[in-house]
Order: C-alpha cells, then sequence, then structure tokens
C-alpha cells in the first residue's frame, strides 16, 4: 500500500488555479523530495494532505486512509512540520509535547518525548517557556510535534528555511535515522542540495503541475550529467562533436561545454581534438547538480516528456 | 476521549495561567460596579418588595460576569491561535468537530462559573442574599456560560482580525448583557422598551437567574428555562456545523 496517494487533486483560490490535477504516488519507507519555486503549489498540496484545506476535485489516501473521509486514521499516520515558525506562548516546551501527544489520544507518551527531546538536542529547554526560545529552538519544537505520535509518514514543509547548520544536521541525523527504521519522509526545501543527498526520489511542481518525476540519480543523469567544459588555444570544435555542445548555437568560438554520457567518453573527445589540430588552454570535468536540473525544468516546456 | 481532555485541559490551564487578568480583574470590575450602583440608587429603586436594590442587583451582577467570561473565554483563545497561526496544532491532529466543541465550550463554562462563584463570594460580605431556589440558579448558571461559551466559539471561528471580534463583542454582547436587566427590572420600562427586552435572550437568563435568588422575576422561570435552553440547542447545532464544515477554520 503507498504511504500518500493522490489522484488528480485540484485546488483553486478565487482567481489563482493553486493545483490543476496533481497526481503522485509515495511508497512506503520512500524518502520524498516535493521541490518547485515558490507559488508552484507544494504548501496547498500538503494542506489538503494535512486536512487544513480541502481538494475541489481529487483525493488524497494516507496509508489508504482518505483524508476527508477517514480523517482520524489519516491523521494519525502522519506528522506534519508546518513552513510557519508558529508556537502556543502559554506553555513550556514539555507542556506543548505532552499536549500535542493528548491530541492524538497518548496519555503517557513521556519516554518517547524525552527520547525525540534529547535527539533534536531541545532536553535543557524542556522546561522553558516557548517564548523565550530562539527560532531554531522553536523550530526543533515543530518537528518534535510533528513526531509526538510517531507517525510512520512525516512531511517536512521547508523545516531548514533560515535554520543554522548545526540544526540542520542534527535534524537530517534524526529525520534519517526514521527513515532507515521505516518512516516515509516527504520533504519540501529550497536548498537543492539537501534534496539531492538525501531523497530517494523527487516530483518537481511548477505553475500547480508536476514537471517532473523520477529518482534523483536518474533526473540527474538524463538532465545534465556530466559535462566536458573545453578551452582551445588553437583549432575549432571538431564538426563530429558539434552535436554533443551544450549550447548548439554556439560551436566556432574557443569555449565549449560538451555533453558526456560517461566519463569514457573523454578520452575520444580529446583524441578527436589533437587528431584535428586543437590545442587546449583549459579542460575541465563538471558533475551537474540539481539545481542545474531545476533549472533546466523550470525553463522547459510545461511537461517533461514519459515523466509526468 | 483523550483528545478532548486534553484541549479541554489545554484551554483551562491557558486561562489559569493567565488568571489575574482572567478571573481576579472581572471579579473586581464588579464589585466596583456593585458598589458604585449600589451607593448611587440603593435608597431610589426597590425593585421586588422587600428585597434592596444591592441585594437585587448581586443576582444580575454575577450572571453578567459568567456570560461575559465565557464569551470571552472561547472568542480569545480561538481569535489567538488563528491569528499567531498555533490553530494548526489543533488542526492537524484527529480531533472530531465534537471534541473540538464540547472542549471550547467547557472550558468557557469553567471561566465563566468560577469568575461568577468569585463575584459572588466577594459581593455576599457587603449584602445578604437568598436562596429561593437553588436549582434554578444552576440550571440557568450552566445554560448561561454554555451559550455564551457557544457564541464565543461561534464569533472567534468567524472573525479574522482582533477587531472584527472586538465588534462582535462591542456591538452585540455588550449591549445584549446591559440590556438584559442586570441593572433594573423590565418591569419598570416603558411598555415599548420591555417588549424590546423580551426579544433579548440575554434577558432570559438573568431573570430565571434571578428567581433562583428571590422566588421573584419578570416571567415564568420555567418559560425562561425553556427558551434559554432553545437558545443553547440552536447555538450548538450552528457551532458544530461550522466546525464540522471546517468553515474559516480549513480552507
Amino acid at each position: 500500500m503507498p504511504a500518500i496517494e493522490i489522484r488528480n487533486v485540484q485546488k483553486r483560490y478565487k482567481d489563482v488555479h493553486a493545483l490543476k490535477g496533481v497526481s503522485l504516488t509515495i511508497e512506503e519507507g520512500e524518502f520524498f523530495g516535493l521541490l518547485g519555486p515558490n507559488g508552484a503549489g507544494k504548501t496547498t498540496l500538503i494542506s489538503i494532505l494535512a486536512g487544513l484545506a480541502r481538494a475541489d476535485q481529487g483525493s488524497i489516501a494516507v496509508l489508504g486512509h482518505d483524508v476527508v473521509t477517514d480523517f482520524r486514521a489519516a491523521r494519525r499516520s502522519l506528522g506534519i512540520v508546518p513552513q510557519e515558525l508558529v508556537f502556543d506562548p502559554f506553555f513550556t516546551v514539555r507542556e506543548s509535547l505532552r499536549i500535542q501527544s493528548g491530541y492524538f489520544g497518548l496519555n503517557r507518551n513521556d519516554d518517547w518525548i524525552d527520547e525525540v527531546m534529547a535527539n533534536l538536542d531541545l532536553t535543557e529547554k524542556a522546561d522553558a517557556n516557548m517564548r523565550a526560545l530562539s527560532g531554531g529552538m522553536k523550530r526543533r519544537v515543530l518537528v518534535a510535534q510533528a513526531l509526538v505520535h510517531r507517525p510512520p509518514v512525516i512531511v517536512l514543509d521547508e523545516p531548514t528555511a533560515g535554520v543554522d547548520v548545526e540544526l540542520r544536521q542534527t535534524l537530517w541525523k534524526f529525520i534519517s535515522r526514521l527513515n532507515r527504521e521505516g518512516h516515509t519522509i516527504v520533504l519540501t526545501t529550497h536548498y537543492l542540495e539537501e534534496a539531492e543527498s538525501l531523497c530517494d526520489r523527487l516530483a518537481m511542481l511548477r505553475r500547480g503541475e508536476v514537471v517532473a518525476l523520477d529518482r534523483t540519480s536518474t533526473l540527474l543523469r538524463r538532465f545534465a550529467g556530466l559535462q566536458l567544459a573545453l578551452r582551445f588555444s588553437q583549432g575549432v570544435l571538431p564538426a563530429g562533436l558539434r552535436s554533443l555542445a551544450a549550447d548548439p548555437n554556439n560551436v566556432n568560438g574557443e569555449q565549449h561545454s560538451l555533453r558526456l554520457n560517461s566519463y569514457d567518453d573523454v578520452e575520444p573527445i580529446l583524441a578527436l581534438c589533437r587528431a584535428e589540430g586543437c590545442a587546449f588552454e583549459e579542460i575541465d570535468i563538471r558533475k551537474a547538480d540539481l539545481e542545474d536540473v531545476f533549472v533546466q525544468i523550470m525553463n522547459g516546456p510545461e511537461v517533461i516528456e514519459g515523466l509526468a | 476521549m483523550i483528545g478532548f481532555q486534553t484541549l479541554l485541559y489545554k484551554e483551562v490551564l491557558r486561562f489559569w495561567k493567565v488568571a489575574l487578568q482572567t478571573v481576579m480583574a472581572p471579579v473586581m470590575t464588579a464589585l466596583l460596579y456593585l458598589l458604585i450602583f449600589g451607593h448611587a440608587f440603593q435608597s431610589r429603586v426597590e425593585v421586588y418588595p422587600g428585597v434592596a436594590y444591592t441585594s437585587f442587583l448581586i443576582p444580575g451582577l454575577v450572571m453578567m460576569s459568567v456570560l461575559q467570561n465565557a464569551f470571552s473565554n472561547s472568542s480569545s483563545s480561538l481569535i489567538q491561535s488563528k491569528i499567531t497561526g498555533n490553530l494548526v496544532f489543533m488542526l492537524l491532529p484527529p480531533l472530531s468537530h465534537w471534541e473540538i466543541f464540547s472542549a471550547y465550550t467547557l472550558a468557557s463554562m469553567v471561566r465563566g462559573l468560577m469568575v461568577g462563584f468569585g463575584v459572588f463570594v466577594v459581593t455576599i460580605w457587603f449584602v445578604p442574599v437568598s436562596f429561593a431556589a437553588p436549582l434554578y440558579i444552576v440550571a440557568f448558571a450552566i445554560l448561561g456560560s454554555a451559550i455564551l461559551g457557544i457564541l464565543g466559539l461561534i464569533a472567534g471561528i468567524w472573525a479574522e482580525k482582533f477587531d472584527q471580534l472586538a465588534a462582535f463583542q462591542s456591538f452585540l454582547i455588550m449591549p445584549l448583557t446591559f440590556l438584559s436587566g442586570v441593572f433594573y427590572s423590565t418591569h419598570a420600562l416603558p411598555p415599548l422598551w420591555r417588549e424590546v427586552s423580551r426579544l433579548n435572550p440575554f434577558f432570559y437568563m438573568i431573570d430565571g437567574f434571578r428567581y433562583g435568588f428571590f422566588g421573584a422575576s419578570d416571567i415564568d422561570p420555567l418559560k425562561s428555562l425553556a427558551i434559554v435552553a432553545s437558545f443553547a440547542v440552536v447555538l450548538t447545532i450552528l457551532a458544530l456545523r461550522m466546525l464540522a464544515r471546517g468553515y474559516k477554520l480549513r480552507h
């Protein structure tokens, strides 16, 4: 059974068509990334998943439980870390976590609360009032609140926005551990290197539509892979290599970027250049990162063929 | 059930942590009303035969405090949670609309009755009060606090900003409580205004509550009880429907 099944979800806010029929399936145990620029519809999708908003059309199920008709079971399976840094100023950290446990029907949850606090370096602040905490500490409490009921599916909506390096590392260590223990993780983030290193699979959203959906490694390979940057001190790009140029409009200058399928392509290319009488001033092999892929997809045609 | 208990506990703890503002201050206000109005009118007004004006005033002040504080509790808790955004803590868990409704209403009742009891305890030192029909006292106190707790819930759900809630309070709740016969008997009013008073549901709460103390009232307390209970039922249905639909809470 999929951890999250999103079927043709549409949502309109007055004149904004926030989601134009999104379908996605996230399997149990996955570490899934949901990427897209601001306004792409990520948070709207998460709000519908969380029951904070209602879809105009389509449906979402969490571990087989519809988020509207079977909301109790669906919400018990979900732990959501909201994007906004919210807190209840009346309570201490421990009170907040106990109250949150109670909302999920858990009475004596202190052992787990202690463990979550220890893993998020919150133990020292357990009896501090929420108002007295720094932004980073409040963020940790938000994560802890989402985890009090040990949800099998954990959704983090930009959890590291404006957060220092230490918390990021603490957080990802803990979340990765939960993922290894079988929890499904869904992450939205603007830090693409984070998504690249953590997520097995990615969906990219643009203006309310899924424009790419694949394994992270496949996306990286398909969209940019390796590039060989060459700068000639003498000679021009051999005609046989023009089809590899990343920018086909610029094949006559001194500087070129060639697409590679693998490192094995490097030697034949260099050999061909030498045979044609070229001399090199600079040779560089660049590995495309998720940011290149992201930019390509966001600037590309409406839907990437065969992916969505 | 644990979800409901926790939400109730949280709502009670919320006002209890600032009891100086939420419990002590309203008791002080009511005491001032008693001292000022009581002193000003004592020699001039006799509402019921043999009942001093200050004695007449006490049940009205107690009930007014119950009503206003029950309303304040649910409405200000909700609007604060909405504006600061921490309402999500309650919207993300599997709490049903029944649980949310009951917890907010009961917590409001606790605060309203606590303040009412406080007002009663401090005013009783100044004026003797009788208990003609204690069951009516209890019934009207419970129903009145529940109704205002529910009204506060509805106002808190409806309002998007503090000033909208303040408008609800200043233009609806305050006039209805002040014009409900807290400070006077509606029998003393001109016929037109007496009839208008009969349209105010708060009038029946105060009048019935007062009957419990003096055994005398402007209208039959059983009739008041029926009207107040019906009002409670209507508001309950309305609030439950709003919560079930997620009106202004889930977009």
